[in-house]
């Protein structure tokens, strides 16, 4: 008898295992979501066998980081491929994917759900020429976070709406390196939704915008030179080393560990800061609204993550009732039931916030309702803009703008390069990124 | 003939050199061993009681076993259709040349300079036709494809160090193409065949462009189980740990265990 030739074994391998290559097909109701992996989205998977129990409808979770969901989204919705029936996005896509008909519009999700109980500020967020492509999620603005027991000691007290010059004053008093203790932390970490969020509101606040009515680029306006200034003065002097690695997550490490004075950023965060299992400083957190300069407009932002079905979908109905399900009153006080009220998905129903037991164990609340309300996406500058966005202009090429203009100002902010140069060398590249997407001529 | 001894001086500097890359691995094992809070303290903690909470809710949390069987399958299968490929192909670039064979060869090699985003609006569009999109198959072929120069070219190097004579013997005994490579080339080249299938399990197993883009809930592999812990607006900085060392762990030790073979077949031809 022959036996098997050695060279055949490769490919016998192959075939073996071929055998297993294509996993069982997923049932009729099944819906793949994809989302990032925040921790109110954790909850939410948490939780989701409710729904399925509720439903019948079997869920699977599509877990990816927030740059590449976006990539990964875009290209099957482009390709018309419908892999995913419902996808996690922010207030930045949802009216441009809108706009292209990449979403279907969301329909009537019954009476029970009560879509006029979500925050006027946050549907517009998510609506493009007043049709409404996705449910949010949860919501946040900006907010400033102090410890208390710090401006105690200091003889400082926080003002009802504090301005920038107040915050540069109390930064220098709170500064003390030796003792582990930073003035102020800001995000440094470049990036369109990192530094550049934070930056946005701050030139805003100081009277500046990205681009005028003609979208001609406005970087080196004197409104942006003071507010980049400022912020670079402001963190050489006071804020931590290695400033341009710290984003959102890095700064939220570095206040729950009692490293910095102050910290302007999401409202999303004081979840976590007043959660004495998750801060050292839940304690001594206080909250005060963002900072302002020479106008309140865009001062604070508005941001959302939601949830939106894909035109592309085959499970239009079924989405719906997983969209309905998940933003709904009930869901959040499912979370209040099973994770604490502290843990419910904030700034997205009016409802949550008249709720006593979440006023009760979240102190911010008020604040972050307060912020919300009075974000502005369509007037978010002093000076008339033909963008919508407060920390972001609202066309798809501000991803790699914002990206290479946060670059340049985090090579300013680690001395290897002048505000000045940097936001000359910022606005030759935005002016070159507009006129290639032809807004310029 | 007296043994070459390494200097004092240049011992240091390889073990620094060495310490400092395998530094990032310790960080992240160590890391892995700490609670959140502990994972997030500065100055870092170096002594602290270590925990199994972040690979306890990594294992339960996110499905680690399908991943797992996904790219042990994935890798072997791929790199099993790759060997059987670019045997026979080596085979004739190295003992019948033709005029184009060191073209082809150079060729070969430049597809791996395109950069794979370029490609992968066709390659999704193939697989939502052909229904491959999320399954094992279509990153079989992709991880296959992608590593197929460079098992080409080791299996070539490899080739040309064995005598023709050997085969032309066989030839004139009346050995076909095929015997020859079946019971003269294989036995010999052996070594060869195992370094370079163990490099392409090594970069298939890594692969991460592919993995995340061409799958969804069902075909993922340990990359895109990896990525899914990078969130935006949470601390899972010791959860990360933990995913990170379950995913690369089988790796390190397959590699580990198949070093000196590997390194043989990385420097194959590089000296002559």
């Amino acid at each position: 008898m022959q036996r098997p030739t050695p060279a055949s074994l490769p490919l016998a391998a192959a075939l073996i295992a071929g055998l297993s290559l294509t996993p069982l097909a997923a049932g009729a109701a099944t819906l793949t979501i994809a989302t990032v992996n925040n921790p109110d989205m954790l909850i939410m998977q948490k939780l989701s066998p409710e729904f399925t129990k509720e439903t019948g409808i079997n869920l699977n979770w599509v877990v990816l980081p927030e740059n590449t969901l976006r990539q990964r989204v875009t290209t099957d919705i482009a390709t018309k491929s419908g892999t995913f029936d419902i996808v996690t996005i922010g207030t930045f896509e949802v009216p441009q994917w809108g706009k292209n008909s990449w979403l279907a519009p969301i329909g009537d999700l019954g009476p029970a759900y009560d879509l006029n109980d979500i925050f006027p500020s946050v549907r517009a967020g998510l609506s493009y020429k007043g049709t409404l492509y996705a449910v949010p999620f949860y919501a946040e603005s900006s907010m400033t976070y102090y410890r208390k027991d710090l401006f105690q000691a200091a003889g400082l007290t926080m003002p009802a709406q504090p301005t920038y010059d107040q915050i540069a004053k109390f930064a220098d008093k709170l500064n003390d390196p030796a003792k582990g203790v930073y003035g102020i932390c800001l995000r440094g970490l470049p990036g369109w939704g990192e530094n550049m969020a934070f930056l946005t509101t701050l030139v805003n606040t100081f009277g500046g915008e990205w681009f005028n009515m003609k979208w001609e680029p406005q970087l080196t306006s004197p409104a942006w030179e003071k507010a980049i200034n400022f912020y670079v003065d402001l963190m050489k002097k006071d804020g931590p080393p290695n400033a341009t690695s710290n984003g959102f997550t890095e700064n939220l490490a570095l206040f729950s560990t009692g490293k910095c004075g102050m910290w302007i950023d999401a409202t999303v965060a004081a979840g976590v800061l007043y959660d004495p299992t998750k801060s050292k400083v839940a304690a001594d957190v206080a909250v005060a609204p963002a900072p302002t300069a020479v106008t309140p407009h865009g001062a604070h932002w508005l941001w959302s993550w939601a949830l939106g079905i894909p035109k592309t979908t085959h499970q239009l109905a079924d989405a719906q009732k997983f969209l309905t399900w998940s933003t709904s009153q009930s869901y959040i006080e499912l979370v209040g039931k099973t994770d604490g009220w502290v843990a419910v998905p904030p700034g997205t129903r009016q409802s949550t916030y008249k709720n006593p037991d979440y006023l009760k164990a979240a102190p911010f609340a008020p604040l972050v309702q307060q912020m919300i309300l009075s974000a502005d996406p369509e007037h978010p500058t002093l000076n008339p803009v033909p963008y919508t966005g407060v920390q972001f202009v609202g066309i798809p090429e501000f991803q790699g703008i914002g990206t290479t203009v946060g670059q340049d100002i985090a090579a300013a902010l680690a001395g290897q390069t002048t505000v000045a140069q940097a936001l000359a060398k910022a606005e030759a590249s935005t002016k070159r990124a507009m006129t290639e997407a032809g807004y310029l001529q | 003939m007296r043994e070459q001894r390494a200097s004092l001086p240049g011992s240091i500097i390889a073990w620094v050199v060495a310490f400092l890359m395998f530094f990032p691995i310790l960080w992240m094992l160590i890391t892995s061993f700490k609670t959140e809070a502990q994972a997030i303290a500065n100055p870092p903690l170096i002594i602290f009681r270590p925990v199994l909470e972040s690979f306890a809710a990594a294992l339960s949390q996110s499905g680690y076993i399908l991943f797992a069987e996904n790219s042990i399958i994935i890798s072997l299968v791929s790199t099993a259709l790759a060997i059987a490929i670019a045997f026979p192909a080596a085979y004739s670039m190295a003992f019948q040349p033709g005029k184009r064979t060191q073209d082809m060869l150079v060729w070969m090699l430049s597809t791996k300079m395109l950069p794979p985003v370029g490609v992968l609006v066709p390659i999704y569009i193939i697989c939502r036709d052909t229904g491959l999109l999320d399954t094992r198959t279509a990153l079989v072929i992709v991880d296959m494809l992608m590593n197929l120069p460079i098992v080409v070219w080791m299996l070539f190097s490899f080739f040309r160090d064995i005598p023709k004579d050997i085969l032309e013997a066989a030839h004139m005994d009346g050995a076909g193409p095929r015997r020859q490579m079946i019971y003269l080339l294989l036995p010999l080249a052996s070594p060869g065949i195992a370094s370079a299938a163990l490099l392409a399990i090594i970069l298939s197993w890594n692969e991460a462009f592919w993995s995340i883009n061409l799958t969804a809930s069902h075909a993922g592999t340990l990359a895109a189980y990896i990525a899914r812990y990078s969130a935006p607006e949470g601390l899972f900085w010791a959860k990360l740990s933990a995913a990170s060392v379950l995913a690369v762990a089988p790796i390190l030790i397959f590699g580990s265990l198949a070093q000196r073979r590997l390194v043989r077949g990385l420097t194959a031809g590089a000296v002559k």
